[in-house]
C-alpha cells in the first residue's frame, strides 16, 4: 500500500488553525528557515483511510489469541482507557504547582501504596517509562547502596543465561560487569555455579522468577541467601509477575528491589511497541536513593517527596501518567479475589495447554509450570526439517498469534507461549488444534510450512537484504 | 564440507591467518561464515589500532545474531578491508579472499591449527 | 468481584482435571510453602461502575485550566480530532512491538513514516522509533558520541533543568562526564571554544532553550566542529516550523520532546522523545529503528531492522537497553504532522511566535520588565513587579495559570491556542491584581 508521502498532493490540506489575531512579528532572517518540512498534505478522508487501512494490517489482542511469551498479552480493559481519557488527567500541567494537582497526586500514591503491597515492598517510584528502564533504575539503587557503603569493589551483577537481553545491557549501563551463570539441568539457577562465582566483588543478582522457561525457581530463598551472604543485594525483574501476583511477592523471597511491567502484569496496552511503564519497588534501606518525587500523604494533603540522597532522575517528570491510572483502574476492579483468580488461571491456561500440546511436541522442561512454557522443536527440525520459525509463521494463516520464537537462548528451537488468563478454554483449544495440525503438516508437506505464510499481507521479508543496506526513510524518486 | 586452504593458519575460534611480507593478514573461515549466515555488517578496528592475541578485535553481525572476532595475533592494524566494511555479503561469498584486517608488527601469536587440525576441531564443535 | 477471566469455575475444574491437579494451588508445589502469601492486603475489587465512580472522584481532584501561560518543558497545543480519532484505534492501541511482521505491516509502516518525517522535521538522514521522552534522547544522544578517548559531555547551562538532571544520572553510571556551563538565559559561543578539551565527546545545546532564547548554534556548530567535537541540538518540534532546521545549522545529532507533536499535557507522560541523526550515526542510534525490504513476491515492506545493535541480541554489549519505547506517542506525532501539513505546522509555529510576543509586550506594558532582549520563540522570562508566588496564587483564583515562578522572576509562554482575547484578560486580571 501507498506511504502518507505517495498519497501526498500539494492542493489538499486540512483547515484546523485560524489566522493568526494578532500583528506578525519579525525575525531576524539568520534564524528563519529556508524550506518548508516535505512533510505529507492529505485531506481528511483520505488520511483517516489510510490509517484505518494501516490498521487492517495490525494484528491485536482483540484479533485473536496472542500467546507470545514473556509478555503477557492480556485483553485491555476498555473501562480503563475511558479512565485514562478523562480530561482532568488528560488536561493538567505536570508544573501547575501540587494543590492543583491532588487527583494526579492521588492516582500516583494510591498505585504506590498498591504495588507496594502486591511485591512486598516498602517504597515504590512510579517514574520509570518502561521495564528495561525500571530494570536500569532499580540497578541504580544498587549502585548508590555500595557507594554510599564505600563498597566499590562490588561491580558485579549476576545473570542467568536464560534471562532477558534487558538484564545484562540494563547493567552494563549501571556501571556493573555482568557475570552469567548457568542454568541447571530442571531450568533453575544452578547453585553449586552461583557460589563459585559470588564473592566480595558481587553487588547483586538479576532474576526473573518464574524464569523465561515458566518455572518458579524452587531453590529461590537459597539463592537469595547466597547473594545476600556474599554482601549483594537481589533484584526482581517482575516481568513474568503475573504468575505468582497474589499468591507469593519478590519482597518475601528475598529480593530486596524490583520492577514491574503495567503493560504486561496491570494491563495496560503495548500499543505497538509503548508507552509502557516500569514501577520500581525497593526495601526500606534501600528507599533513600529512589528517584525524585515520590508522593506522599500528609493528612489529607499529598506531597511530593524527594529522597535523600536520591539518584537524581531517569526521565522529565513523574512517569507515564496515564498508563499509570490505567494500571490504577485495573486493580481497583480486580482487588484481591480478582488478582489471585487471575494468576491462577493464567498459570492453568499455560499447564492446560503445555499438557496437550506435549502429546506431539517436546516440552524443555516437562515439569508443572507457570504462566508460560518452551516447546524445543529441536527434533522436529532435525526429522521433518521444519524450524520453530515455520510453524510459527504458519499459525499467522489459522489467526493465532505466534508465540516467541528463539528464545530463551539455551533451548534450540524454541517456542515460548504465554496464553494469559483472559484466554477462554475453548479459545485455547481452538490454538491447541491447531499447533497439532502443523504438527502433521511439518511431517506431510515441510516445503508448504517453509513457505508460510500464505495469506497474509506479505509473505516473508527479505531482512538480510533490509539490514544490508537499510531504507530507514521515504526519498522522493528524482 | 568447508573449505580450509592449505596454505593457512587457522584459529579454534574460526579465524584464518597468513603472512604477506611480515604483514598479517585476517579473515573468518568458511565455517564460521556458515554458521553465522547472512553477514549483514562488520564491525572493525581503525589503523592504527592495537590488537592483542586472543582477544576481540570487532565483531560480525547476522540479522539475528552478533559474534565476537578474536584477533590471532597481537600487533598493529595497518589496514582495514574497506570493500568488505561496504559489502559485507563478500564474507559469505568467498571468506578466503574478504580478509579483514592486516597486522603489523606481531609480537605474539594465538595458538594456531593446520587446515588438516582446524577441519578437525570444526567436526567436533560442527 | 472484577476480573477479566471468561470462564466458569466448572470449566476450570475439567481443565484441572485434564491435567490431573486437585486445585490451581497445587500447580504453584515449588513456591516454597513458608513464603505463600496468607492474605493480599489490597480491597475487595469493584464492579465497573463503582471504579468509574471511584477514578472520576479522584480525577475531580485536579484542576484544569482553560487558560494557561505556562510551557516549561510541555506545551499545550490545539489537537486534532483526527489524532485522537486514530490513535485509539484499538489495533494500535493493544499490539506489540512489532516483530511479527506479516501481521505487523500497520504498525511498521507507521513508524517508517514517522521517521520520515522526523528526517523532513529536523533535516537530518535517520531517525529512530522514538524514546522515552526528551530527557532521555538526550542522554542517549550523548552515549552516541562518546568514543574510547573522549568521554566529555559539554552541556549548555541553559537547557531544561529535568533534561540536565536526567543527564546527570545517565553519565555518572555510564562513566560520562558532564561539564556543565555557568550561562545562564544564553549560551555564549565563545566561551565554549576555552571549554572544549581532547577528551570532549559533544557539545549539548537547547534551542529555544530552556528561557525560550533562540541560541547561536552554527556558531557553535563552527567552533565545535573545528575541534571535531559533535554538536546535539535539543529542540521544541514545533519551533521547526519557523526557526532553521538542526540540519541546516550543521548538528549532528537532533533530539527533542515530542509531547507538543498531538499529546496532551497529562500531567507529564507518555511523552516522546524523538531522535535523529548524520548518516554516519545510523548504527549510534539506540532503540528500534524500521527499515524498508521486500517479501520473497517483491512486494514493498517494512522490518524493525539493524536489530544486531540491540540488546535482545548483543546483550551485555548493547549500547542501550531500551525495549519497549513510545510507538503510540510516536504515531501520535506522525498522525499530527501529517494532519497539519508543512503549511499547519508553519501556521502553529507562526502563531506560537507572534502570540508570545504580543503577550510580552503586553506584560511589559504593564511593568513586566523582560530578563533579556535576545530573540526567542514562545517562552520568555521576565521580572516581576510583584511578589511572583502571590501573583500566580491571586490568578489561579481567576482561573488563570501563569508562566512558571523562578525565584523574583517568572517564565512565560504563549502558543497558537492563547489568542488575543485569552492575553488581553490574563493582562486586565493582573492589573485587578497589582
Amino acid at each position: 500500500m501507498k506511504l502518507l508521502f505517495e498519497l501526498s498532493s500539494a492542493d489538499k490540506k486540512l483547515d484546523l488553525i485560524p489566522d493568526c489575531d494578532v500583528k506578525s512579528y519579525g525575525l531576524e532572517e539568520k534564524y528563519l528557515r529556508k524550506e518548508k518540512p516535505a512533510l505529507p498534505e492529505l485531506s481528511e478522508v483520505d488520511l483517516s483511510r489510510h490509517y484505518t487501512e494501516l490498521c487492517k494490517q495490525t494484528f491485536g489482542v482483540n484479533d485473536g489469541f496472542y500467546p507470545l511469551g514473556s509478555c503477557t498479552m492480556k485483553y485491555n480493559p476498555r473501562i480503563d482507557e475511558e479512565m485514562a481519557s478523562l480530561r482532568d488527567f488528560t488536561d493538567v500541567h505536570p508544573l501547575q504547582g501540587e494543590e492543583s494537582i491532588q487527583g494526579s497526586m492521588e492516582v500516583l500514591y494510591r498505585t504506590q501504596e498498591l504495588l507496594c503491597e502486591i511485591t512486598g515492598m516498602d517504597e515504590m517510584s512510579l517514574q520509570p517509562a518502561a521495564g528495561a528502564h525500571g530494570e536500569y533504575t532499580g540497578l541504580l539503587l544498587i549502585r548508590r547502596y555500595h557507594q554510599a557503603r564505600h563498597d566499590e569493589e562490588r561491580v558485579n551483577i549476576i545473570v542467568p543465561d536464560s534471562a532477558h537481553g534487558t538484564n545484562p545491557a540494563s547493567a552494563v549501563m549501571a556501571g556493573f560487569k555482568v557475570i552469567n551463570v548457568p542454568s541447571n539441568a530442571d531450568g533453575g539457577v544452578d547453585l553449586d555455579e552461583l557460589r563459585k562465582v559470588v564473592g566480595k566483588d558481587t553487588a547483586g543478582l538479576m532474576l526473573t522468577n518464574p524464569n523465561t522457561l515458566g518455572l518458579f525457581d524452587p531453590n529461590i530463598l537459597k539463592i537469595t541467601k547466597i547473594i545476600h551472604e556474599a554482601g549483594g543485594l537481589c533484584y526482581y525483574d517482575g516481568a513474568n509477575l503475573n504468575a505468582i501476583m497474589g499468591r507469593v511477592r519478590p519482597g518475601d523471597m528475598g529480593f530486596d528491589c524490583i520492577h514491574l511491567n503495567l503493560h504486561k502484569t496491570f494491563g495496560t496496552p503495548h500499543g505497538g511497541g509503548g508507552p509502557g511503564s516500569g514501577p520500581v519497588g525497593c526495601k526500606d534501606f534501600l528507599k533513600d536513593y529512589l528517584p525524585m518525587e515520590t508522593v506522599r500523604k500528609e493528612d489529607d494533603r499529598f506531597v511530593f517527596h524527594n529522597a535523600e540522597h536520591s539518584l537524581g532522575r531517569v526521565r522529565s517528570y513523574y512517569g507515564n501518567f496515564l498508563v499509570i491510572v490505567k494500571a490504577l483502574t485495573y486493580i481497583l476492579t480486580l482487588g484481591k479475589e480478582g488478582i489471585i483468580a487471575s494468576s491462577g488461571k493464567a498459570v492453568l491456561n499455560a499447564n492446560y495447554m503445555m499438557n496437550a500440546l506435549k502429546k506431539c511436541y517436546d516440552v524443555a522442561y516437562d515439569k508443572t509450570c507457570m504462566h508460560e512454557f518452551v516447546l524445543c522443536l529441536e527434533g522436529l527440525k532435525k526429522e521433518t526439517g521444519v524450524s520453530a520459525m515455520d510453524i510459527a509463521k504458519a499459525s499467522l494463516d489459522y489467526g493465532v498469534h505466534p508465540p516467541t520464537m528463539y528464545f530463551p537462548l539455551i533451548v534450540h528451537e524454541a517456542l515460548m507461549f504465554e496464553p494469559t488468563e483472559t484466554e477462554s478454554k475453548e479459545v485455547i483449544d481452538e490454538a491447541i488444534a491447531v499447533y497439532t495440525k502443523l504438527y502433521q503438516l511439518a511431517h506431510e508437506d515441510p516445503e508448504y510450512l517453509h513457505a508460510a505464510p500464505h495469506d497474509q499481507p506479505i509473505g516473508r521479508p527479505n531482512e538480510t537484504e533490509a539490514a544490508r543496506n537499510p531504507i530507514l526513510r521515504y526519498q522522493k524518486e528524482c | 564440507m568447508f573449505k580450509n586452504p592449505e596454505e593457512l593458519k587457522y584459529a579454534k575460534t574460526h579465524e584464518w591467518l597468513k603472512e604477506e611480507d611480515g604483514v598479517y593478514v585476517v579473515g573468518l573461515t568458511d565455517f564460521a561464515q556458515d554458521a553465522l549466515g547472512d553477514v549483514v555488517f562488520v564491525n572493525l578496528p581503525a589503523v592504527d589500532d592495537e590488537v592483542k592475541a586472543g582477544e576481540s578485535l570487532g565483531d560480525i553481525e547476522s540479522v539475528k545474531a552478533v559474534s565476537d572476532v578474536f584477533s590471532p595475533v597481537t600487533g598493529r592494524v595497518v589496514e582495514v578491508n574497506e570493500e568488505v566494511a561496504d559489502n559485507p555479503a563478500l564474507v559469505n561469498e568467498d571468506p578466503y579472499a574478504a580478509w579483514l584486517i592486516k597486522v603489523a608488527d606481531v609480537t605474539e601469536f594465538e595458538e594456531l591449527l593446520d587446515a588438516a587440525a582446524y577441519a578437525e576441531h570444526c567436526e567436533q564443535e560442527g | 468481584m472484577g476480573n477479566y477471566i471468561p470462564d466458569t469455575a466448572a470449566i476450570r475444574k475439567e481443565m484441572l482435571q485434564a491435567i490431573g491437579k486437585e486445585s490451581i494451588d497445587a500447580l504453584y508445589e515449588d513456591v516454597p510453602s513458608n513464603v505463600r502469601l496468607k492474605e493480599l492486603h489490597i480491597p475487595e475489587g469493584k464492579t465497573e461502575m463503582a471504579v468509574a465512580s471511584a477514578v472520576k472522584k479522584i480525577a475531580s481532584r485536579n484542576k484544569v485550566y482553560d487558560s494557561l501561560f505556562r510551557g516549561a518543558g510541555a506545551y499545550r497545543h490545539y489537537i486534532p480530532a483526527i489524532v485522537k480519532g486514530i490513535v485509539s484505534k484499538e489495533e494500535f492501541l493493544t499490539a506489540y512491538t512489532p516483530y511479527q511482521a506479516e501481521i505487523s505491516q500497520g504498525v511498521l509502516q507507521s513508524i517508517f513514516e514517522y521517521q520520515t518525517q522526523i528526517c523532513e522535521l529536523t533535516g537530518l538522514d535517520v531517525s529512530n522509533a522514538s524514546v522515552y521522552d526528551g530527557a532521555v534522547a538526550a542522554a542517549e544522544a550523548i552515549f552516541m558520541t562518546i568514543e574510547k578517548n573522549k568521554t566529555e559531555a559539554l552541556v549548555s547551562g541553559a537547557i531544561d533543568p529535568r533534561v540536565l538532571e536526567v543527564i546527570k544520572t545517565y553519565g555518572e553510571s555510564r562513566n560520562v562526564t558532564i561539564t556543565v556551563t555557568d550561562d545562564l538565559y544564553k549560551t555564549d559561543a565563545a566561551k565554549l571554544q576555552d571549554l572544549i578539551s581532547e577528551n570532549t565527546a559533544c557539545v549539548l545545546v537547547q534551542s529555544p532553550n530552556y528561557y525560550g532564547v533562540i541560541e547561536d548554534v552554527e556558531e557553535i556548530v563552527s567552533i565545535a566542529h573545528e575541534k571535531k567535537v559533535r554538536v546535539i541540538e535539543s529542540v521544541n518540534p514545533i519551533s521547526l516550523g519557523l526557526l532553521k532546521s538542526p540540519g541546516e545549522l550543521g548538528v549532528d545529532i537532533a533530539v527533542g520532546e515530542g509531547q507538543p507533536l498531538g499529546m496532551p499535557l497529562s500531567c507529564g507522560g507518555p511523552y516522546l522523545g524523538f531522535m535523529a541523526a548524520t548518516k554516519e550515526l545510523t548504527r549510534k542510534l539506540p532503540g528500534r529503528i524500521v527499515g524498508q525490504t521486500t517479501d520473497h513476491d517483491g512486494r514493498r515492506c517494512f522490518v524493525l531492522t539493524l536489530q544486531a545493535r540491540e540488546q535482545h541480541i548483543r546483550r551485555e554489549k548493547a549500547s542501550s537497553n531500551i525495549c519497549s519505547n513510545e510507538a503510540l506517542c510516536a504515531m501520535t506525532a506522525s498522525v499530527y504532522l501529517a494532519a497539519l501539513g508543512p503549511e499547519g505546522l508553519q501556521k502553529v509555529a507562526k502563531n506560537c511566535y507572534d502570540h508570545a510576543h504580543y503577550l510580552k509586550d503586553s506584560l511589559a506594558s504593564i511593568g513586566f520588565k523582560p530578563a533579556n532582549e535576545e530573540p526567542f520563540f514562545h517562552e520568555f522570562l521576565t521580572e516581576s513587579p510583584i511578589d511572583p508566588v502571590l501573583l500566580e496564587q491571586k490568578l489561579k483564583e481567576k482561573g488563570i495559570l501563569i508562566g512558571l515562578v523562578m525565584g523574583d522572576k517568572i517564565l512565560w509562554c504563549a502558543t497558537e491556542l492563547n489568542e488575543k482575547e485569552d492575553i488581553d484578560r490574563l493582562i486586565d486580571a493582573i492589573r485587578e491584581v497589582i
